[in-house]
């Protein structure tokens, strides 16, 4: 058991470090929430300089150690996160990577590398959420093309996107996993209907996807007809334990400035707040071991994250939002006002027990894929 | 790209080969005699132990010891909590090489800590003040418990290696009639002294133990839900029984972290967080376990209820875990 780096990371770090430092400062100033087309334009010019600078492709060849140095050097400086390239670069590059042709990894890969196109997610239904494989947007062939019809929901940069990486059911005879296909759906085509959707935090992350007798080109299709279960098993698998990593550097920063200002209002001589501070701190320290350990063992493996992915997103997402809750004890009745640090990230923290699999699905996993416990219902 | 924080080889054959010593000497049969004679410390199993080298695990070899290192003790002792191993194990282990005969089983060690001692009648030395110590009737019938009269100075200062009131006060404690007993301060107490708190090494490897109960509960909990039927079907089949097995799993993994980390860096804050998630690892752990096994869970027979009771007297070392959260609190704000 070793924490230390090597000297390869090492200096992949001091590297990394100092160009962030003279790049950061170069920055433009980062747009509001709302403005979409400016965040677009401000993830994508982010992206950009990351090409530019050789990080581009950390994401997708690095070691899953490299890519963990990169994320939490990143968060430490307090550059931009991936923002509206998450789908591109997370999910469905590394599916175009692992399962597509030869043409369609020249045809889309370069551009989301270089910060030119953006990506979105066309997954989940209205009622196919936690039970994705139960999906019903439809895909009959007809000629050279597919014709679509249905519905996605919860579509993160919908609005801004340029390609939807879309699962359509083209066999709906077959059993549920079996007749689901992949393909790359082109944003403007006729027939795709976008409509933000408002969460409770106000904003307009999400939105709706109608699809009405859109033609998608077969070309487009990645993988065999009726094969694209496994070919998103691929993409939902390729975070090998790093998915987290900035987020828990940005929570145990938070920590330490929750402190300082429980300290400023008085709220720090209640020792039962003291101590709930201590025992969050002592939590996101465990929650950054097992992150190295997870990556370590995905190194392990050849890539192939293990078992541990599920045991950390049920204790990281329930661990963030008693993070908030704290934080809301440190404000007092500031914690009512919107317009005070914590107050939105806490209504957006409602979401983590909810998105990428339930907690409740969460635990099912753990219990009959982990330790083996006899399927239920 | 070589592989860091997980397991190397040697670590894993070290694991192997006490799970195995501990199976043979200290079996569940063992476990069940030691229940039924409490207070009782078997001598013979304790030399076994010495001559295995769980107390000189950490000694130079020079000094007789085996040379390894804070991660290699923390896997023993986890194995150690696992089976539910009696004895003052921390205290002799920590002992070793300042106490003639701790290191190979000799002498028995025990310690005060705090206002609570483990094992003291059957120690040979006693470190710390134990002067006016009363036998209580322990919650748990592996270890013997003696109250210790609230403190004369801070009670963490003989625990912390400064020794003057050991050294000052110290009496041996009736009938263990030793010379040595009363000789102060244990390893590692430069840092604990100078953060005011007990010895962290005795914090970690009481973690480390913690986290073999929370290990082996799981196991227990996830056996019964595999074997147990009703209903007809196992009830690990049905989820609320499931999640509170996935709960298990996950303290355990995410304690288990958290130990390995804190014996690389032997850092004091990694261990007091070390210390908190196996404390509640363990005492909900078991408390988990023991729901998931129903009416049996509540007898004197199954194993489950001496995991509990074991966790909370580990989760009374060293000032509970007030002491560890108010350290990391003050940690953050500076």
């Amino acid at each position: 058991m070793d924490l230390s780096d090597t000297p390869e990371e090492e200096e992949f770090r001091a590297r990394l470090r100092e160009w962030l430092a003279g790049t950061l400062p170069t920055l433009p100033a980062e747009p509001s929430p709302d403005d979409w087309p400016g965040r677009r334009a401000y993830d994508l010019g982010w992206q950009r300089m990351l090409y530019d600078a050789g990080y581009a492709g950390v994401h997708w060849d690095a070691s899953p150690t490299l890519r963990m140095v990169f994320l939490e050097e990143t968060e430490k400086a307090g550059a931009p996160y991936v923002g509206a390239n998450f789908v591109g670069l997370l999910h469905a590059g590394p599916t175009i990577a692992a399962e597509g042709t030869a043409g369609q990894r020249a045809r889309w890969l370069p551009p989301i590398l270089r910060g030119e196109q953006v990506w979105c997610q066309g997954f989940s239904e209205p009622d196919a959420g936690s039970d994705l494989a139960s999906l019903r947007t439809r895909a009959r062939r007809d000629g050279d093309v597919y014709v679509v019809t249905g519905s996605k929901i919860w579509t993160s940069h919908a609005e801004v996107a340029d390609w939807c990486e879309l699962l359509v059911r083209t066999d709906p005879d077959a059993p549920r996993h079996r007749g689901i296909t992949w393909l790359a759906l082109p944003m403007d085509a006729d027939g795709v209907t976008v409509r933000p959707l408002r969460t409770l935090a106000g904003s307009a992350e999400f939105a709706e996807v109608f699809l009405d007798e859109v033609r998608v080109p077969v070309a487009n299709r990645v993988g065999e007809e009726n094969d694209g279960w496994r070919v998103t098993m691929v993409t939902l698998s390729f975070e090998r334990g790093t998915a987290f990593v900035g987020e828990v550097v940005a929570c145990r920063r938070m920590l330490g400035e929750l402190a300082r200002t429980a300290r400023g209002n008085g709220r720090w001589d209640d020792p039962a707040l003291r101590r709930r501070l201590g025992r969050l701190d002592a939590e996101f320290r465990a929650l950054w071991r097992l992150t190295q350990w997870n990556v370590s063992e995905a190194e392990a493996s050849g890539g192939v994250p293990g078992v541990g992915g599920s045991v950390f997103k049920l204790r990281y997402s329930h661990a963030r939002q008693e993070l908030y809750d704290t934080a809301a004890e440190v404000l007092g009745p500031d914690a009512l006002d919107l317009d005070r640090p914590w107050v939105l990230d806490r209504l957006s923290s409602l979401s983590y027990t909810i998105a990428a699999g339930t907690s409740q699905i969460q635990r099912t996993i753990v219990a009959e894929r982990i330790l083996g416990l006899p399927r239920g219902r | 790209m070589t592989l860091r924080f997980r397991l190397t080889d040697d670590q894993r054959a070290l694991r192997k080969g006490v799970r195995e010593l501990l199976a043979r000497r200290f079996g569940r049969e063992a476990l069940r005699a030691a229940v039924d004679a409490p207070g009782r410390l078997d001598r013979t199993l304790w030399r076994a132990l010495g001559e295995a080298g769980f107390f000189a695990l950490r000694l130079p070899e020079a000094d007789g010891g085996v040379g390894l290192g804070l991660p290699e003790a923390v896997l023993v002792f986890e194995e150690a909590g696992r089976a539910l191993l009696p004895g003052p194990l921390v205290a002799t282990h920590l002992a070793a090489g300042s106490v003639p005969g701790a290191a190979h089983g000799e002498t028995v060690v025990a310690a005060v800590d705090g206002e609570l001692a483990e094992w003291l009648d059957a120690a040979d030395v006693v470190r710390g003040d134990a002067s006016g110590a009363v036998p209580l009737r322990s919650v748990d019938p592996l270890t013997p418990l003696h109250r210790v009269p609230a403190t004369r100075t801070d009670p963490w200062s003989a625990l912390a290696g400064t020794g003057d009131v050991a050294a000052g006060t110290a009496e041996p404690v009736a009938g263990t009639g030793n010379p040595l007993a009363g000789v102060p301060g244990p390893s590692g107490g430069a840092s604990g002294a100078l953060l005011g708190c007990p010895d962290p090494l005795a914090v970690l490897l009481t973690a480390a133990e913690q986290l073999g109960t929370a290990g082996r509960v799981c196991e227990l909990a996830v056996e019964h839900a595999r074997a147990r039927e009703q209903f007809g079907r196992p009830i690990g089949a049905f989820q609320a029984v499931q999640h509170l097995c996935a709960d298990l799993l996950v303290r355990a993994e995410t304690a288990r972290a958290a130990v390995y980390a804190a014996a690389v860096t032997a850092d004091p804050a990694d261990i007091a967080a070390a210390r908190l998630l196996a404390d509640e690892a363990a005492v909900r752990g078991a408390r988990d376990c023991l729901q998931v096994h129903g009416g049996m869970g509540f007898t004197w027979e199954a194993d489950v209820h001496l995991h509990l009771k074991r966790a909370w007297v580990r989760a009374w070392r060293a000032g509970g875990s007030a002491r560890s959260e108010e350290l990391l609190a003050a940690a953050l704000a500076g």
